[in-house]
């Protein structure tokens, strides 16, 4: 079975979490003392990985670190219809990698300023909100225009991609970092429509949605 | 040390309430705190740092110019030093004059209690607003649904507020959760006991899976950075041999990150003492009985104190 080291309140471990029930594929959590403990820093879990950080996967022996790299493999791996990492189009592919790649970019914008107000990091705050205040422009204008076209997601196509799963947590908890998502209607729509995905979990911090109209 | 004015000397920045300043304040965990390097911060608005010494004892200090953030400290050099003391895991700190020390907490002179700050969390609220959500009993199957409660079993039966020393009792608190604790198994009745020692801490005591007569207790000692800035520190006493210190946090911060944004949507920030400001219900109890407490303390700090005081 596949084990994942996770931290509750670690955004990048809840994507993983999100995907794999998304996905229905049962796994066994680790809990790291990741703060205050600070588990993921010492000796023991450098073993596990030299780089000291989470998410980690075993999966039966396989050892795979990085967020976005253990989203590739868990679609790739345990989605059969291969939707949510559309290896089959070439274009599509490449708007998730790009889209990933932009989620590196609000993980150290918005995340950062989370990780600042929540646990005292020592990042310049005004700096981390207004870096994510730029993305979030950015990605707001495109699910509007993505929205025009009547397609609801940040790729190309009908139905959600890991590039959804990727961005969906650094947005949903932006307030944390005292980021207002008051701005951006179309990234608010959007997150809705993530929370309404069959087999959604939340974390805590993010409020849960109401139902759908039918 | 010079006292100024009943005010230690350099504090003069800081709020006009006595009430607030004369108080201890749980400032971070003492096994957090880096030895012999600078950490700033700030106190009821006061800037102030903190560190370890090299033989483990806790410094506290008014902030000064010549010891900016991570710089080595020697103690013979502080300007003006606080006092401090290391009780129930943390260093606490007063810019005022507190009379006497701390509340006893008479559970961790038990051996076999698990003691440890669960987390430290920066908040966008007043103290006040922190605490008296901790002491709300009415939020918990709305905003910890699954967890410390379930709808639709919503109600909360009346209960008990009463003062002691000084001291303000909830008791006989009871409500439906479908996982009290991280040892729990199933879901269960709980009896919670609730005690307000202080203006900004708060202990609640209550059943657990792995004791038939003791009780879990488990407190929130707020850390005022200013009047609509906490850092709010979860303090477990708790007997559970089953949980690794990575599980109890798990449990505690999940149930703090979810109270997070509702504080932070409460306006405004700062606590109204009014009895006609915010509406009450009968589940607010012991809520009403912390505001009317506040009041009679003179607490100004962190509050909108009530129009006719």
């Amino acid at each position: 079975m596949i084990r994942l080291y996770d931290y509750l309140l670690s955004v990048n471990c809840y994507k993983q979490r999100l995907l794999l029930s998304i996905l229905d594929v049962p796994y066994e959590r680790v809990d790291i003392d990741f703060y205050p403990g600070w588990e993921h820093k010492g000796a023991e879990f450098r073993k596990i990985n030299p780089l000291g950080h989470i998410p980690v996967i075993d999966d039966d022996g396989y050892v795979l670190w990085d967020a976005h790299a253990i989203l590739v493999y868990l679609a790739c791996k345990y989605d059969p219809s291969g939707s949510w990492y559309p290896t089959s189009d070439p274009q599509r592919l490449g708007e998730v990698a790009s889209w990933m790649l932009f989620a590196e970019g609000t993980t150290n914008t918005a995340s950062a300023a989370r990780l600042h107000v929540n646990l005292g990091y020592d990042f310049d705050l005004e700096a981390c909100q207004a870096g994510a205040h730029r993305l979030f422009r950015v990605l707001d204008e495109h699910l509007w225009f993505r929205e025009q076209q009547g397609q609801a997601w940040v790729a190309s196509g009908e139905s959600p991609t890991i590039a959804d799963i990727a961005l969906f947590g650094d947005v949903a908890l932006s307030e944390d970092g005292g980021i207002s998502r008051l701005d951006y209607p179309a990234l608010r729509r959007w997150t809705e429509r993530v929370q309404r995905l069959p087999g959604f979990i939340d974390m805590p911090g993010i409020f849960p949605v109401a139902k759908a109209p039918a | 040390m010079t006292i100024t004015n009943g005010r230690r000397s350099g504090a003069a920045t800081g709020p006009a309430d006595p009430v607030a300043i004369d108080q201890w304040y749980a400032i971070t965990a003492l096994d957090e705190i880096p030895i012999g390097r600078t950490v700033r911060t700030e106190l009821l608005g006061v800037p102030m740092s903190y560190c370890r010494d090299h033989d483990g004892s806790p410094l506290a200090w008014l902030t000064q110019d010549s010891l900016p953030a991570g710089a080595p400290v020697d103690a013979r050099t502080l300007h003006a030093p606080l006092p401090t003391l290391a009780d129930y895991g943390y260093l606490w700190t007063t810019v005022g004059e507190p009379d006497g020390g701390l509340f006893d907490i008479p559970e961790t002179a038990e051996p076999d209690r698990r003691i440890l700050n669960a987390g430290t969390f920066g908040i966008f609220t007043s103290g006040p607003r922190a605490v008296e959500n901790f002491l709300d009993m009415g939020h918990l199957p709305f905003v910890h649904p699954g967890v410390l409660g379930q709808q639709p079993f919503t109600e909360i039966v009346d209960y008990q507020v009463e003062y002691r020393s000084s001291e303000i009792y909830a008791v006989n608190c009871l409500i439906f959760q479908p996982k009290a604790a991280a040892a729990s198994t199933s879901g269960q009745m709980v009896n919670y006991t609730f005690r307000v020692p202080h203006p900004l801490c708060a202990l609640l005591y209550k059943s657990t899976p792995e004791d038939d007569v003791r009780l879990d207790v488990i407190g929130l000692f707020v850390h005022p950075i200013d009047d609509g800035r906490v850092r709010a520190h979860l303090f477990n006493c708790l007997l559970d041999t089953v949980n690794t210190d990575g599980q109890l946090r798990r449990f505690q911060q999940g149930v703090l990150a979810q109270d997070k944004p509702i504080l932070e949507n409460q306006v405004p920030r700062q606590l109204p003492l009014d009895p006609d400001a915010e509406a009450p219900t009968r589940a607010d109890k012991t809520s009403n009985a912390y505001r009317r407490w506040l009041s009679d303390l003179g607490m100004t700090y962190g509050v909108v104190a009530r129009s006719n005081s």
